[in-house]
């Protein structure tokens, strides 16, 4: 047993340190950083592009396809190194969600027509798949979509639409029937977003910013060809791609780039004369989710080996899922405890030379949007659902 | 034994919950906090009227002359409002200062003041660096002739944007965290000198930094003894930790009330999801946080009302346990309501945040536990 990369992996990772060495820079970390959509939108398009001339902006992808071709553990190398800088994951609806649908289940003008413009991030997706009434019972969804010819006419809502408001193309669970299983009358369909009928309604959540919509279809027409695949078996589309999303899904480096910062603010916070970093109950804080995060790092790299020696991912993924969003949410929740009182500013706020403060909103913003990460993508409690189930057999 | 509330308590009580469900529904809330100001001074005068501004003061003053559990009473249904005007600021705090520590000349000018709802005041302790030691205080206040000099910064001073009157610590005498040799002033808002920067919290509140470009206040402004400003800071601090609790329990209740009724109501898979057991344990756990700090809650109350030798201990333990129920309840809270949860439109976020605000007011979790342990076992 032994934790030794490769030295062929060990070369690539040199390759990616003197990639992002060179590429990603001060000026654009502010941008990307920064909360305003307006500044931040423009900024990871530019960043996206940046690695896509490099040829690394889809790691999942198969090469013929425009994907870097790289193995399970090239993949999570690359993850690795961006999240230890802090750098932000590329927005996924394209390039994780929709992209590796079309080129899976799509037909060869699909493929020609929406791969290109995802890979050089010229179109943005959004994914609209939950509803009001649907949710966690995803396949209740209702929006429906009727045949009239060679188009469908969609009408319905889809909730909770990340970045809709950015979005030139959505792509959607829609019901084409109502008999038989519930899943078994699901469509998938790529929308435009400039079709008539589509409305947006943007949602503020809970850190006061806006990435949030509902998106409202009446009678929208969308060409047939817009259909991945056969009609009625949408469902079973939406759930490979599920499965695939298999590395860094936990989140590791990013939640230990967090710890890193809490503990350069704490060596400077001092409380009554002594340094936050040296109080033995912040330190108890700090080594406990410190040796959660040791041991799920691990359990990180033994899926990884176990998928790079072929095993399917299977509901490990779930694990990761749960344990990576509780390991987010304990450091987003200590670096407020590291801001103190300045946790409470709300952006918009004086400057941080005025306010006295630096990175309190920063703290702010992350640990309120991050209570989200337990909820999306099929929440923790429907992971555990699923591991009592297909792992333990109950 | 009793933990029935008077009378008058009662009446008390049930005359904030009245006001708050009726003149201070969500939408009202909204719009107040999303207001320039933050607050609504139409209410405020509202509630000099209907007697709450007096409840701590001395009769005579015109106060109501209540103690500890009469102010738990009114905070636990502001709690339930999430109510924004500067009740703890300005009663609890900077009255608090001045009914406990001010001459009788100060009391008779600003005390009915407060009660009759005219004047706002704040009281001005953190700093920059001083986290949450209440003592590690860098202002100065120099003596000149007959007057004290004051410079430096206060900074996320509660309804400090909004208030008419400051008390500000200072440094008369000692070193930097020295609880010897601070001191505190009565300061006009509008004297000059004084710099506010405004800015709005989380939890909807307007507060300032205060910067005081060498303040000039006459001594009679001095609230207090000279040097012994801690001593009197830690005894306001102390009812306004329990007074804060209680807000806290207040805002618990209200969470676990909404996420139950919204578990009834939500359905996925063709149920409601409060029908998985799964949560309802998570919910059974929550009520049980709440019951817990509730506890506590009477407890310290119980201590401080009676004089009991603990009750410095049972303040802090009560703090350590609003915290922690605090964000259990929140959490799942917020969870339990999947996206809607999420929203800024949803009331439950905005409930998490003041308790979240309330957990650091005087100290976070690990600041009143370390305070217990030192006490409990030095
Ligand atoms: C920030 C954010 C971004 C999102 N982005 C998108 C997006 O871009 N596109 C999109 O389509 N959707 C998106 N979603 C929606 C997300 O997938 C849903 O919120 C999620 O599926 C949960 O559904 P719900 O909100 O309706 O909660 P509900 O399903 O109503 O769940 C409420 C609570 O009940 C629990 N629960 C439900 N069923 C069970 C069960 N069987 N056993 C135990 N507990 C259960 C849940 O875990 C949750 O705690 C986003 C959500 C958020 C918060």
């Amino acid at each position: 047993m032994d934790t030794a990369f490769a030295p062929e992996d060990i070369a690539f990772r040199e390759e990616v340190c003197a990639f992002f060495d060179s590429a990603y820079d001060d000026d654009i970390d502010a941008r990307l950083n920064n909360p305003d959509p307006a500044v931040f939108q423009p900024a990871i398009i530019e960043w996206q592009k940046r690695l896509f001339e490099r040829g690394w902006i889809a790691p999942g992808w198969p090469k013929e396809y425009g994907g870097t071709g790289w193995d399970d553990t090239k993949a999570f190398i690359f993850e690795t190194e961006r999240a230890s800088r802090g750098i932000r994951d590329v927005i996924p609806f394209g390039l994780k969600m929709v992209g590796p649908v079309i080129y899976t289940f799509g037909t060869d003008e699909q493929k020609e027509r929406f791969l290109p413009p995802i890979l050089n991030s010229d179109e943005w997706w959004c994914q609209g798949y939950s509803e009001p009434g649907a949710g966690s019972d995803l396949a209740a969804l209702k929006t429906r979509a009727v045949r009239d010819g060679d188009e469908y006419v969609v009408t319905g809502a889809k909730i909770w639409t990340s970045y809709a408001q950015f979005a030139d193309w959505i792509f959607c669970l829609v019901r084409t029937s109502t008999e038989g299983k519930k899943q078994a009358g699901i469509s998938f369909l790529l929308i435009d977003m400039k079709s008539p009928g589509i409305k947006i309604n943007p949602i503020v959540s809970i850190d006061a910013h806006h990435s949030l919509n509902e998106v409202e279809f009446n009678e929208v027409r969308v060409p047939v060809a817009n259909r991945i695949g056969e009609e009625n078996q949408g469902w079973t589309y939406a759930k490979a791609l599920l499965a695939h999303e298999r590395t860094a899904i936990a989140g590791v480096a990013d939640s230990k780039r967090t710890l890193e910062m809490i503990k350069h603010y704490a060596s400077q916070e001092v409380n009554g004369g002594k340094r936050l970093i040296d109080d033995a109950l912040f330190q108890q804080r700090l080594s406990d989710i410190e040796i959660d995060l040791m041991a799920l790092e691990f359990t990180d790299l033994r899926v990884l080996a176990s998928v790079a020696a072929g095993g399917a991912p299977g509901a490990e993924s779930s694990l990761l899922k749960i344990k990576g969003t509780e390991m987010q949410q304990a450091v987003q929740e200590l670096l407020m405890e590291v801001a103190g009182y300045y946790q409470g500013v709300l952006p918009g706020g004086p400057e941080a030379d005025v306010l006295g403060h630096e990175f309190g909103t920063r703290a702010f913003k992350s640990y309120m949007y991050g209570r989200a990460a337990t909820i999306y993508g099929g929440s923790n409690e429907v992971q555990k659902n699923i591991i009592a189930k297909a792992v333990l057999g109950l | 034994m009793n933990f029935e509330f008077t009378e008058e308590q009662v009446m008390l009580r049930d005359s904030v919950a009245r006001y708050v469900q009726d003149d201070y529904d969500w939408d009202t809330r909204v719009a107040i906090a999303n207001s320039e100001t933050g607050i609504d001074r139409a209410k405020w005068q509202t509630f000099a009227e209907l007697g709450w501004l007096s409840i701590p003061f001395a009769e005579e003053y015109g106060g109501f002359g209540g103690d500890a559990v009469d102010v738990m009473v009114v905070m636990e249904e502001l709690g339930k409002g999430l109510v924004l005007e500067p009740y703890l600021a300005t009663v609890l705090l900077y009255g608090g200062l001045l009914q406990k520590g001010g001459n009788p000349e100060q009391q008779a000018a600003q005390i009915p003041p407060i009660i009759d709802g005219s004047t706002l005041g704040a009281f001005a302790y953190l700093e920059r660096q001083s986290r949450y030691e209440i003592a590690d205080v860098k202002t100065t206040a120099t003596a000149d002739g007959d007057n004290f000099v004051l410079k430096g910064e206060k900074v996320v001073v509660f309804n400090g944007a909004n208030a008419d009157q400051l008390i500000v610590s200072a440094r008369t005498s000692g070193a930097q965290s020295d609880e010897q040799g601070i001191s505190l002033f009565l300061i006009p808002a509008d004297a000059a000198g004084v710099e506010r920067v405004s800015y709005r919290m989380m939890d909807g509140q307007r507060v300032a930094n205060v910067v005081l470009n060498d303040v000039t206040v006459p001594a009679s402004n001095l609230v207090g003894t000279q040097d012994a400003g801690h001593e009197l800071i830690a005894a306001v601090v102390q009812e306004a930790n329990l007074a804060l609790a209680a807000e806290a329990i207040g805002i618990m209740q209200q969470l676990n009330a909404k996420t139950l009724e919204y578990t009834k109501t939500r359905e996925q898979f063709g149920v409601a999801i409060g029908s998985f057991q799964a949560l309802q344990h998570r919910m059974v756990d929550t009520f049980m946080s709440f019951e817990q700090a509730k506890s506590l809650l009477y407890r310290a109350v119980c201590a401080l009302t009676d004089d009991q030798e603990d009750e410095v201990q049972a303040i802090h333990a009560l703090r350590v346990m609003v915290d922690k129920a605090g964000k259990h309840i929140f959490g799942e809270a917020i969870q339990l309501h999947g996206g809607m949860g999420i929203t800024d439109e949803l009331d439950i976020g905005h409930y998490a945040k003041r308790l979240m605000m309330i957990n650091t007011t005087f100290g976070n979790r690990d600041y009143h536990q370390a305070k217990f342990n030192a006490l409990r076992y030095n």
